[in-house]
């Protein structure tokens, strides 16, 4: 743990500059509402305050910074604010037995992670699949390669309306599969690249012992290539989850969808709920941070069980 | 005589380079009989390595005739007929060293039983009895490299080849292992080829001691040794060992030609 006192000075400095953007960033809603409740305000007016910077505004009227840092619908809320909002819709929730209710975002960031590990599943199957025939057949290393470098410049906020509609067309019923889908078209990539950089890992004298004792490309890829694939496979694997929910938000944006905590977002900024999006963006955050930490334990035992110096 | 273990007659291997053809070997000729120690010494570049990867079938010759066992090195390749030590120990990292002595094994498919009587055998054979559980990272470079010929020597090879197994370790670490080595040698009655350049070190283990100059790479001298297979280290210091390096010594020079 001894990285533990930078990233937590990394923290505060975040929370620090956060918190002190909540001021001006909300000071004019804050004078807004103090204006409409009858209060003094320099100059009078939303459109004459227009004309005004923030700052000037704020040294004006000192007295309704504070009231910034404590509206309903900020423009950006402070941390506590998000904090709260996160423990409405999690832990108080849990506290009363409704874990799974549909304000829930436990709820949500359930549907965002089984689709996430489903896209996981598969784009990592694929990578790792597509690595093996690019080492082991240049037809594949030379056709297959140039189309996965291009598919990943295919914008997927373009792509992923598309992949709904096509297997909504195809009698797909719900999100579940073309949100996996897209989620996997994300991950595959960094899984296929890593996997084929350590697959080619083995030196030529390691790989000409197995040759002097007659081996077959099996027993090759089993006792050679693989193995020593394994610590690369683990970094593109934490990349790969990452990307995979980043893929599964993005196939909750499109209009239509209810559940997952892109469609929080989405909701969130149409009815005008700031913290609803915040708090749905913090629990997408923790998720990828949770399963990003849980690859790097199983990466630190995988890797130490089998010999690998630490 | 019986016939040798291994036989090149006019053996030569050009590699294409984008600076023109480069003549790793040219006319090669030796013959190699069951149960010799033979060095191949030389400057860098003088084939020394290339010879010993053409009898390994690591290499494909481009002119002339070698055969091993009396059959092709290919085919002596596929009926496993040697081992073979490569400069850098090469010990798979994810493997113990009984791992990595076992691989092999496991790919030859000797039994489970035989596997770890043969690991424990070899094992004691170059001193590193105790160390089976071990990863490479937790050993030596000597004792690395000593596994490495312990993986060599693990199934049932009668040839033995080694690239300058010793070239990157310490003098102390290499006095230790020659001794081993000729051990081993006189232990298992292998026919062994081996690479270095070190003149000691060629003179002190070989029976057959093969001078080979580069540019094309050729063998200069071929010295059968007069010393007795028993060699203690202090041999080195007797007459006819020092006779033996300077014969080498003169062999190098004069493969060098007007290079000096």
């Amino acid at each position: 743990m001894r990285n533990l006192l930078p990233v937590l000075t990394v923290l505060a400095l975040i929370l620090g500059i956060w918190w002190a953007a909540v001021g001006p960033m909300n000071m004019r809603a804050a004078l807004d509402i103090a204006e409409r409740g009858g209060a003094a305000v320099v100059p009078e007016g939303s459109v004459a305050r227009r004309e005004v910077s923030v700052w000037r505004l704020m040294a004006q009227n000192s007295d309704h910074v504070a009231a910034g840092y404590d509206l309903d619908r900020p423009r950006l809320p402070t941390p506590t604010q998000v904090g709260a909002e996160l423990w409405k819709t999690t832990g108080a929730m849990v506290l009363r037995g409704r874990a799974f209710s549909k304000r829930s975002l436990i709820n949500h960031g359930w549907i965002t992670l089984q689709s996430t590990l489903w896209g996981f599943l598969l784009g990592t199957t694929l990578g790792i699949l597509g690595a093996v025939a690019i080492v082991y057949s240049r037809v594949a290393d030379m056709s297959l390669m140039p189309w996965a470098i291009i598919s990943q410049t295919v914008p997927i906020v373009a792509l992923a309306p598309m992949i709904i509609v096509l297997s909504n067309q195809l009698g797909i019923e719900g999100r579940g599969v073309p949100k996996a889908i897209i989620s996997a078209y994300l991950c595959y990539f960094p899984v296929l690249v890593s996997m084929v950089k350590g697959l080619r890992s083995p030196t030529s004298s390691e790989l000409d012992l197995l040759k002097t004792y007659n081996t077959g490309p099996v027993q090759s890829f089993f006792k050679l290539r693989l193995p020593a694939s394994v610590p690369f496979l683990f970094t593109a694997l934490k990349v790969g989850i990452a990307a995979a929910l980043v893929g599964t938000i993005v196939g909750e944006l499109p209009t239509g969808a209810i559940s997952g905590l892109g469609a929080r977002i989405l909701i969130g900024d149409q009815f005008g709920t700031p913290l609803a999006i915040w708090s749905a963006l913090f629990a997408a955050a923790i998720l990828a941070g949770l399963l990003v930490t849980a690859l790097d334990l199983i990466q630190r035992v995988t890797l130490k069980r089998m010999g690998f110096r630490a | 005589m019986t016939n040798p273990v291994i036989s090149a007659e006019n053996l030569s291997l050009t590699f294409q380079t984008n600076d023109g053809p480069v003549h790793a070997l040219k006319d090669v000729s030796l013959d190699i009989q069951k149960g010799d120690f033979v060095s191949f010494i030389g400057p860098s570049g003088c084939g020394k390595t290339t010879f010993l990867r053409v009898m390994a079938d690591l290499e494909e010759p481009t002119g002339g005739t070698i055969t091993v066992n009396g059959v092709s090195p290919h085919e002596a390749r596929l009926t496993r007929a040697y081992g073979y030590v490569f400069q850098a120990a090469g010990l798979y990292p994810w493997r113990t060293i009984g791992g990595n002595i076992r691989l092999p094994l496991e790919i030859m498919g000797y039994s489970k039983a035989d596997q770890a009587e043969r690991v424990t055998r070899v094992l004691e054979l170059v001193d590193l009895a105790g160390f089976e559980k071990k990863f490479p990272w937790q050993l030596s470079g000597g004792m690395q490299q000593r596994a490495s010929i312990a993986r060599a020597l693990a199934f049932d090879a009668e040839i033995l080849l080694m690239d300058e197994p010793f070239g990157a370790l310490d003098e102390i670490v290499r006095d230790h292992l020659n001794e081993q080595l000729l051990a081993l040698w006189d232990k298992t009655g292998k026919t062994i080829g081996f690479v270095t350049h070190s003149i000691p070190e060629a003179v002190y283990l070989s029976t057959k001691i093969v001078v080979m100059s580069p540019r094309p790479g050729r063998v200069t001298d071929v010295i059968e040794s007069p010393l007795p297979r028993e060699r203690p280290l202090d041999i080195r210091d007797t007459p006819e060992f020092l006779e033996v390096a300077h014969r080498v010594r003169e062999g190098l020079r004069a493969g060098h030609g007007d290079d000096l």
